[in-house]
């Protein structure tokens, strides 16, 4: 028990000292995030703008497809980029296994499912609300669009933060696309999972600790934004 | 707004809708001028409303026609608009509201302020301007959409119900508005089935039953002795509608 404090507190420690292997594993981890989720909303938002507003066969077939892709397992989806990316694999030539774009790939693949399904959810209704005047006044269909988008931007940003919780706080699929290679792949998740294995509490603590903070802080976020709405509705 | 051609008189040619494999708007035919006030009445399910959105284009008719009279010199989307019965309210204030429907329509940036605080003091939204439109109040949100409709200074302004669900004295204030809208040179169409409203608004009254035009006639005429036997039957306070009448009515003439 008595080690496990001392771990704490050494733990602690780090954090505050801003201990340099701490802080290439936690900005690593950040840069890799923040690209997968900006890449995935690139994707995201549009393809969910695209489904919440637009009619064409096999729609149905996508929105679901899509909510079962929110719920895949990062391992799997770790696997089948690992595949991808494997050198006899369809895209081996680029040689990016056990690379950061490689974890960047995996996250997104990850994040696009539900930033789209959140997307086209809360456009799809607010569409339906709006629909009527933006006819009335004959809107042109991009105005539309621009109109909803900026309407749900609340929702939209909860999205997006969801995307980065996911991403941030993933293992398995990083851990296979990038092979937690020391100063290369090495990010808090897989680096949490090594140094509790090799018993090195202190920076599994320090990381673990840190994680716990980013996931605060996208929550807080996530909090304040909805107040500020509900005291817009005052 | 710059000069165009009027899109009035608007005609409606044979007009027929049908949901539900039921024939709700049955071959209705009408004219509407300029400066007139055209009040739909009829009983409950007649197809006021849909007649109404029919004809400023919200609903496609399975047949006949609505003609609007600028041909292609004017598109007539962009003179008139619609106030539906429950009003859609941008989730912005109800300034950023009235702002929207304004640069929808290319007024430039510079103009729009000026605009918009005449018709927010007209309609007496000044205390609210800067509230989200969704949580102003029933009657607060009517006038926010008649303020919307009319800051575009359209040449047909349809209403639907304005004043439905309203108290007593948000019904004076929506019935002030649609005067002052009309001494304007607005055309108005609207629905409401309350005579006592009718009697205070219309130049000219259209008696909806079951998807038809059972009359129209000048205010006037109508409430001095209404031709139509269902139309006196309604100015008498009898015609309840779901009372079933052996229908000789829903027979095409
Ligand atoms: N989409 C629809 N499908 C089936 N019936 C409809 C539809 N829209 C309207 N109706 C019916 O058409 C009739 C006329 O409706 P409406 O125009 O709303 O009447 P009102 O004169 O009260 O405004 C009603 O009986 C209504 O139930
Ligand atoms: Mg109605």
């Amino acid at each position: 028990m008595n080690d496990l404090w001392q771990a704490f507190f050494k733990a602690i420690s780090l954090v505050i000292t801003l201990d340099n292997r701490l802080l290439e594993i936690v900005f690593l981890s950040l840069r890799l995030s923040l690209s997968a989720v900006g890449i995935a909303l690139l994707i995201a938002l549009p393809f969910g703008a695209v489904l919440a507003l637009t009619k064409f066969p096999g729609r149905k077939i996508l929105v679901i497809i899509i909510n079962v892709f929110m719920g895949l397992p990062p391992v799997v989806v770790g696997l089948f980029v690992y595949l991808l990316l494997s050198r006899s694999g369809p895209f081996g030539v680029f040689g990016l296994l056990f690379t950061p774009t490689a974890m960047i790939i995996a996250q997104v693949i990850l994040v696009v499912p539900i930033v789209t399904a959140i997307t086209r959810q809360v456009l799809e209704e607010l569409h339906l609300e709006y629909d009527e005047l933006l006819r009335s006044l004959d809107v042109p269909w991009y105005r539309k669009v621009t109109a909803l988008v900026w309407d749900a931007r609340f929702s939209l940003t909860t999205a997006a933060l969801a995307g980065f919780g996911r991403a941030i706080s993933e293992v398995g699929a990083v851990m296979i696309v990038g092979g937690n290679i020391d100063h290369l792949t090495r990010v808090m998740t897989t680096a949490i999972a090594l140094e509790a294995r090799k018993g090195d509490l202190v920076m599994a603590l320090a990381l673990g600790l840190v994680l716990l903070a980013v996931a605060l802080g996208i929550n807080l976020f996530a909090y304040s934004i909805t107040e500020t709405v509900k005291r817009r509705h005052q | 707004m710059t000069k165009h051609p009027s899109i009035l008189p608007l005609k409606v040619e044979n007009l027929e809708y049908e949901a539900g494999g039921k024939q709700l708007i049955k071959n209705i035919s009408s004219e509407f001028n300029q400066g007139k006030r055209y009040l739909l009445l009829g009983p409950n399910g007649a197809g006021k409303t849909l007649l109404l959105r029919l004809c400023h284009g919200l609903l496609k008719p399975k047949s006949g026609k609505v003609i609007w009279s600028s041909g292609k010199d004017a598109n007539p989307k962009h003179h008139q608009a619609m106030v539906t019965q429950r009003p859609v309210m941008l989730r912005r204030s109800a300034y950023a509201n009235i702002d929207y429907a304004l640069s929808v329509r290319g007024v430039e940036k510079s103009l729009r302020p000026d605009m918009i605080n005449a018709v927010i003091q007209r309609t007496g939204l000044t205390r609210v301007a800067n509230k989200l439109a969704t949580v102003l109040s029933l009657g607060e949100q009517q006038r926010l959409a008649i303020a919307r409709a009319w800051v575009l200074k359209p040449e047909v302004l349809f209403m639907d119900e304005p004043t439905a669900s309203l108290d007593p004295p948000a019904t004076h204030s929506i019935e002030e508005l649609i005067h002052e809208i009309s001494a304007e040179g607005t055309t108005v169409i609207m629905t409401c089935h309350d005579l006592g409203q009718a009697k205070r608004l219309a130049t000219d009254v259209l008696f909806m039953f079951r998807g038809r035009i059972k009359e129209m006639s000048s205010a006037d005429d109508f409430f001095a002795g209404p031709q139509n036997d269902l139309a006196q039957a309604f100015l008498d306070g009898q015609l309840i509608w779901w009372k079933r009448r052996p229908e000789k009515d829903d027979v095409q003439i």
